[in-house]
């Protein structure tokens, strides 16, 4: 009886002290022990983000991860994230001291990783980014110091819908200026299809598809209410309006907006490089056109697509290694993997050059991508989110009808300076 | 094993007591047990709330909450949160949200006890079926609302066109959007109401109701004179539980209408969720500021409940 006891109470007291030691270690800043650091020192595990959960282990892209460590000498840990989560995670991780070695990230968070300190410079870890296209690079750049390599871009144009354009005697050719646009939008109309989708959401997503537009129209992020940022903020709720898009373009994301041009009663759909896979899924004929500028020509569409950094580590002696795995990802053949995985744009001429010989139907994107623009360009690098979001405000009240263009983006400009002063 | 460890340090308590009878080590062994919840209080409430009021009292950037060394800045982001424009719709949206949510969830769910307390064939099937809001996740209830109420290809509006009325812009237009999002909310709040209600009315015995009905009461005076008088303590904590509940509701408005259009649908939850995480450039400090409000105004309700609930007892 009495041993009994005396086990029953040690096994709670063993209990008790295990629960306890959870507690406190859960509760305390985990200082050293980086999921990096797990095994000992270099030749260890190097823990790798991307916001590409839609990849397994089985994928190229997972398979390319693990080769380019093995290669480097080390083994490659990788977790992926949904997109819009990972900024969060990465925050948290540099503030808890446990940053992944390599951090692949949406190029307009660069600036906010760079500002909080979370990033290498490339001159740190001594990377080459001499083949880089200088513009797709800029979104990575701030003060002059770069914080990461692109490793591929993509960027928006507009999908067509042959069957839908030829009915109502459409020539996609011949548009060249939103007045030639607007022209085909009303044809298409006429004959009873929708004109064009696209994400007016009141999210990043938004002004990511806004921007073609308002860039196109020679407005400049720093005076969101110029006669030419309301041109444009017109052009969208004219189109409303006249009925030439749905009024759901309001809530859709560039997914949902996807959905409706997919169901064949839409003649245009503004998009991006990542629907290329889809595209050929729809069932009927499409084409491509890059988007125009109210003038004529190309419109500067923003860089989408995501940069490879190294966030910075208490053991320099790391960056060796992820220099090695950052260069084996981004150079040439690897390049062409990883984008056609992922149906970007490459980041340098040369495997561009190559995509294009490859499937031509990458030639309109190519272009588009030579043409774009990054959201943080210009040296705006932390001020972009602070003018985004009055953006997004002002062109989801002018869609729904609570105010002008003109008043919507005068209250936007004044909430953007106040909050970048 | 979770039964294991409860189990296990009372009998030891008892068998320790019978062996040595001293009472310094008694309160030692009861100090002991004591600290799992507290340090499981500690680390899982005081500390996040501590944090939170801590964020909210500081200036901090994106550098600063990675670095550290953010400096205090009294009640300044309180300040900015209150002269914020958004400040006034999201207090009224959040109120609005909020209340007619509860009385709407609260009278569904009391009509639906009600009915349901008479047994009828197949009563518990149906009782059942309308349970299935709650026991759906929430991104598909409220991404089938979204679908539902879509402006050109929802079945709301199809329906509207069967009967020749005008379609609504139910989540794109900035009079529609909160009605939309508390009609979901509503909908998803009932099966709560109606459960804990529907248990209440069984506790209540069938003799009180007889007499009452011996005394020549009708139906509606039995509802008004014995069930809802009997049902208070039980209405009580389902309203101060669906309060807590829909101030912080976030999930059905993010999915449905991310707060817009504009600012047309956003609460406080969603406010707050925006300042910390809906940017590329998250702002913590107003974010906290924001989730402190709400936390006050659940607290004072929580308040209320005690008050009314001792002058009840008194």
């Amino acid at each position: 009886m009495t041993t009994s006891l005396t086990r029953h109470r040690a096994l709670g007291c063993a209990v008790l002290t295990v629960s306890l030691a959870c507690l406190t270690t859960a509760c305390s800043h985990a200082d050293s022990t980086s999921p990096a650091t797990g095994s000992s020192g270099s030749g260890g595990t190097y823990a790798v983000w991307d916001p590409y959960p839609q990849f397994d282990d089985s994928s190229d892209w997972v398979k390319l991860l693990t080769k380019c460590g093995t290669d480097a000498g080390v083994a490659v840990k990788r977790t992926g994230y949904d997109t819009t989560d990972l900024t969060n995670k990465a925050l948290l991780a540099a503030q808890q001291g446990t940053s992944p070695d390599l951090l692949i990230v949406d190029n307009p968070v660069i600036s906010t990783l760079a500002e909080a300190g979370v990033l290498t410079t490339t001159g740190d870890i001594k990377l080459d980014t001499s083949g880089i296209e200088p513009n797709l690079l800029a979104a990575g750049q701030l003060d002059g110091k770069t914080y990461g390599v692109p490793i591929g871009a993509n960027t928006l144009a507009l999908y067509y819908n042959k069957k839908v354009l030829s009915a109502a005697k459409v020539d996609p050719a011949t548009i060249k200026d939103w007045t030639s646009l607007t022209a085909a939008l009303a044809k298409v109309k006429a004959t009873g299809k929708k004109g064009i989708t696209f994400s007016a959401i009141g999210t990043e997503e938004g002004s990511f598809q806004f921007l073609p537009w308002f860039w196109g129209s020679g407005a400049d992020l720093t005076q969101l209410d110029s006669a030419q940022g309301v041109a444009a903020l017109t052009l969208w709720t004219d189109w409303l309006k006249q009925g030439y898009a749905p009024n759901s373009v309001i809530n859709n994301t560039q997914t949902t907006s996807w959905q409706e041009f997919a169901t064949g009663n839409v003649a245009f759909s503004e998009n991006g490089t990542w629907q290329l896979a889809n595209a050929g899924k729809t069932g009927f004929d499409w084409g491509i056109i890059p988007i125009p500028s109210q003038a004529g020509g190309v419109a500067p569409a923003p860089t989408g697509g995501e940069f490879v950094t190294a966030p910075v580590q208490k053991d320099t002696g790391r960056y060796a290694a992820t220099e090695k795995i950052i260069g084996c990802l981004t150079n040439a053949d690897n390049a062409l993997t990883t984008d056609t995985t992922l149906s970007y744009v490459a980041a340098t001429e040369a495997v561009q050059q190559k995509q294009v010989a490859a499937n031509p139907d990458l030639k309109v994107w190519v272009e588009a991508v030579k043409a774009a623009k990054g959201r943080t360009s210009d040296n705006l690098g932390t001020k972009y989110p602070r003018i985004s979001e009055p953006m997004w405000t002002a062109f989801q009240s002018a869609l729904s009808g609570g105010k002008s263009p003109k008043d919507a983006l005068t209250a936007a400009q004044s909430t953007a300076a106040a909050a970048i002063k | 094993m979770a039964d294991d460890v409860m189990a296990r340090p009372a009998s030891t308590v008892r068998a320790g007591t019978r062996r040595r009878p001293g009472r310094r080590s008694e309160q030692w062994a009861a100090w002991g047990f004591l600290l799992p919840v507290v340090t499981y209080l500690a680390a899982f409430y005081a500390y996040p709330l501590y944090r939170n009021l801590d964020l909210s009292l500081r200036h901090y950037t994106v550098r600063s909450f990675v670095q550290g060394g953010a400096p205090f800045s009294g009640l300044d982001n309180y300040r900015a949160v209150v002269q914020n424009a958004t400040f006034g719709p999201a207090l009224l949206h959040t109120v609005l949200f909020t209340g007619v949510s509860l009385i709407f969830q609260f009278g569904i769910g009391m009509a639906l006890a009600v009915f349901f307390v008479n047994h009828f064939p197949l009563s518990g099937t149906l009782r059942a079926l309308f349970l299935v809001p709650w026991l759906l996740p929430l991104i598909v209830s409220a991404s089938t609302w979204s679908w539902m109420l879509n402006s050109d290809s929802g079945v709301v509006n199809w329906t509207l066109g069967l009967l020749g009325l005008d379609p609504v812009n139910w989540l794109t237009s900035p009079t529609w959007a909160l009605t939309s999002v508390i009609i979901a909310n509503i909908w998803i709040g009932i099966p709560f109401n109606l459960v804990v209600l529907h248990s209440g009315l069984q506790a209540i015995p069938t003799d009180i109701y007889e007499a009452a009905e011996l005394d020549g009461a009708s139906g509606w005076q039995r509802f008004r004179r014995v069930t809802f008088p009997l049902l208070r303590p039980v209405s009580a904590i389902t309203l101060l539980l669906g309060l807590v509940y829909t101030l912080k509701v976030f999930d059905i408005i993010w999915i449905m209408t991310k707060g817009g259009p504009a600012d047309s649908s956003t609460t406080f939850a969603t406010w707050s969720y925006r300042f910390s995480f809906g940017n590329l450039l998250p702002q913590f400090g107003p974010g906290a500021a924001v989730g402190n409000l709400l936390i006050l105004m659940a607290f004072a309700f929580g308040l209320l409940y005690i008050r009314i609930q001792r002058r009840q007892q008194s």
